[in-house]
């Protein structure tokens, strides 16, 4: 055409590029130095300043320390005068006076611990003695009317003794020896996760895996393996059988949650489609509805559901299910406006009804694509199951709340983070692996 | 010419049926399975639910109802309220872009890192691969809870928790967008002596940006709702405000309707804004306008 259009007009090209380029510089400069200050504003928003302040890096070590060791402690109630040997300190984990662990020796009003470094701490009535090795022997006593009283000049003591009226704390790296009035405390640490398997009331612990299996009956009444299984899942302190009951309901909700939201959303996804919903109304108040759930969002949905269904995995389950009706609806409705109407004609010029139509017509067009964000969500849900339990009762985000909440258990902490990331991309594999399967057909 | 007889057509048709009757019982026991376990699973779920789906049904209105009443009946209040808690709802909104400019920061990398091609260190992609699976199977209430116990409560644990899955979220995504990009500009500065930096920022960066772009959006606003959650647990923000609120219980429930109204407008605001923006960054800005 020898016609030429302003807009290909050179010059104006030209200039249409630069004012571009020109557009383009700015942008390159103006984008970094927005997020520079947006940053700055950060900084004293979130108060990082305040941070350092705020953060508590004992907190930290504790947490990391317990996470791969644990502690064993000799108490001697000073009141009483009587000392107990015991895991963590729990009830469940005491030592009975037949099998204390072999580095403590206990007698009568008084008790020897052998430390791996050397040292030597002896417990002997309100006396304790430790022996550090490379400096001598450090000597409290306490009694009722005076408190407590150190052998040591107590202006000048090193850091990792610490020293008031009334309490005497000594950190090395094998012990921590504590003393008021009211009790003598020796914190012995060990690597590990203590009693994982047993606990020390049941008749295995202490017996290795293969004593268990091929050797004599440990236990009279039961046999071994059925005995042992029995003890190592109502294991009381890392109750194995209440975390896997726990990580079923986060998966359960999930499921629940995510086909349940699919079964409801693929009617009312018809309803918002513009090529299947022939009504501007109806189209329109499909749609609203979709934003209502999704704007809605699970949280709320969680705190109004669990008013009247009460705390549990079933409401968890609903709230997810609501949210989600509303992004499947989205998404639903937008692949099945992208449906070729071709092979829908194709159908009806067959003489099919409108149900044949939909049947054979736009469902194997949809499923794929459908079928795909529902096992995308699945997913993701899963890691929303472990969000809303944690608000709403219910599964593995529940149990880690309550074990973070006691500030002590940080390695039940660590036990149950493992399981959830393993959850996680266990529910990840199997939804690729069926995605695969059921979309490409390998 | 072949001769087409009648009995090998009728077996071919036989053996088609049957194998059509086959994908059906497939099917159909599929369908089967899937439903046992729906219905199975909803038992399981009512069993160890507090209240039950039936008895609890009737109730399903009863609290925002009440809410309701009461924010009517104190509806004077509510313009405070609404004021009060916006603070608390900048300071969510906060959380989700840190998070997400930080997590879209380090997606970049890592995915480039992760992409056969743009890898400066091949031989470990699958190492990048697995360490964002991991980034991305953690979910934020892990790492926000265990930061807040470590930095205390506020914005700053629920913003690195929520960075933290966002890196690994984007990462996927970023490297399948990274996948699918010209190679032939990267080729043509390396053979001009371009350094890595320089190849990235040059070759790829104008190519992929508007699909990174996108999908950071859709992040941010699914790091919103993430972060309102986050508040709820203890991380600050309008989720703890909503907290506060409810657990207080009747007498306060002014403020939790004020809380609600917040949230729901911004997440749909969020909401519709992402989804214009993407559709106007994929069709193009005429579709995306007049839609």
């Amino acid at each position: 055409m020898s016609f030429v259009s302003p807009s290909d007009d050179p010059r104006h090209m030209h200039n249409r590029a630069a004012a571009m380029i020109a557009r383009k510089r700015l942008l390159t400069f103006v984008a970094p130095l927005f997020v520079l200050g947006y940053f700055v504003y950060i900084f004293f928003a979130f108060d990082i300043m305040g941070l350092a302040e705020r953060a508590r890096l004992d907190n930290a070590v504790t947490l990391v320390s317990d996470t791969y060791s644990y502690k064993t402690v000799v108490e001697r109630n000073n009141r009483t005068g009587e000392i107990g040997v015991a895991v963590e300190g729990e009830r469940k984990g005491t030592y009975d006076a037949s099998n204390y662990p072999g580095w403590v020796t206990v007698g009568e009003d008084a008790a020897l611990i052998t430390l791996d470094d050397g040292g030597t701490i002896e417990i002997v009535g309100d006396i304790v003695r430790y022996d550090v090795p490379g400096f001598g022997v450090v000597e409290a006593t306490q009694n009722r009317t005076d408190g407590v009283k150190l052998n040591l000049d107590t202006a000048d003591l090193p850091d990792w003794i610490s020293y008031s009226k009334t309490r005497v704390t000594i950190t090395t790296d094998a012990a921590r020896l504590s003393l008021t009035k009211a009790r003598t405390e020796v914190f012995v640490y060990d690597f590990g996760w203590e009693l994982f398997w047993v606990t020390l009331d049941s008749p295995y612990s202490g017996h290795s895996l293969m004593e268990v299996l091929t050797g004599p009956q440990l236990d009279p009444t039961r046999p071994n393996i059925a005995g042992a299984w029995h003890d190592f899942w109502n294991n009381a302190i890392w109750r194995h059988g209440e975390t896997a009951w726990a990580l079923f309901e986060t998966i359960l909700m999930a499921f629940l949650g995510t086909f349940g939201a699919a079964i409801v959303a693929l009617p009312l996804a018809f309803m918002a489609a513009k090529n299947f919903a022939p009504f501007m109304a109806v189209r329109m108040l499909a749609r609203r509805l979709f934003d209502f759930l999704r704007g809605v969002d699970g949280l709320i949905w969680t705190i109004l559901l669990s008013r009247a269904f009460g705390p549990g995995p079933m409401t968890g389950a609903l709230a997810m299910l609501f949210t989600d009706t509303g992004s499947f609806g989205k998404l639903f409705s937008e692949a099945l406006e992208n449906v070729d109407s071709k092979q829908i004609e194709g159908i009806a010029s067959t003489g099919a009804k409108p149900m044949q139509r939909y049947r054979f017509g736009v469902i194997p067009q949809i499923v794929p694509v459908l079928l795909s964000q529902v096992l995308y969500f699945l997913e993701s849900n899963t890691r929303s199951a472990t969000i809303i339990g944690a608000i709403t009762g219910g599964g593995i985000g529940l149990l880690l709340t309550q074990a973070m909440i006691t500030q002590k258990d940080w390695e039940e902490v660590t036990y149950y983070i493992i399981l959830i990331i393993l959850m996680v991309m266990g529910m990840d594999t199997i939804s690729s692996w069926l995605r695969r399967k059921l979309i490409k057909g390998d | 010419m072949a001769d087409l007889s009648a009995a090998p057509l009728d077996a071919t048709r036989a053996h088609y049926l049957a194998l059509t009757r086959q994908r059906r019982l497939y099917g159909g026991i599929m369908l089967l399975v899937f439903v046992l376990l729906m219905a199975s699973g909803f038992g399981i779920a009512n069993d160890r639910n507090a209240g039950g789906f039936l008895p609890g049904l009737p109730h399903i209105f009863d609290f925002p109802a009440g809410v309701i009443s009461e924010a009517w009946t104190k509806r004077a209040n509510l313009p405070d309220h609404l004021r009060n808690a916006l603070p608390a709802l900048v300071e969510t909104i906060n959380i989700a872009a840190v998070a997400t400019l930080f997590g879209a920061f380090f997606a970049i990398l890592l995915s480039m890192f992760a992409t056969r091609g743009l890898a400066p260190w091949p031989r470990l992609i699958p190492v990048f691969r697995r360490i964002m699976d991991l980034m991305r199977a953690v979910p934020e209430i892990v790492i926000a809870l265990v930061l807040i116990f470590v930095l205390g409560g506020g914005p700053v644990p629920a913003a690195i928790a929520i960075a933290f899955h966002t890196v690994g979220a984007l990462g996927k995504l970023f490297s399948e967008v990274n996948e699918n990009a010209d190679q032939k500009p990267l080729e043509g500065l390396a053979s001009v002596g371009a350094i890595w930096p320089q190849r990235m920022l040059l070759g790829l960066v104008p190519q992929v940006a508007p699909n990174w772009f996108s999908y950071a959006l859709l992040r941010f606003e699914i790091n919103i709702r993430a972060s309102a959650i986050l508040g709820f647990v203890g991380a600050g923000g309008i989720g703890y405000e909503l907290k506060n609120a409810i657990s207080w219980g009747q007498g306060k429930f002014d403020e939790a309707a004020a809380v609600f109204i917040l949230l729901f407008l911004t997440i749909v605001f969020f909401d519709q804004l992402s989804s214009y923006v993407r559709n106007r960054l994929t069709y193009g800005s005429d579709k995306g306008a007049g839609k």
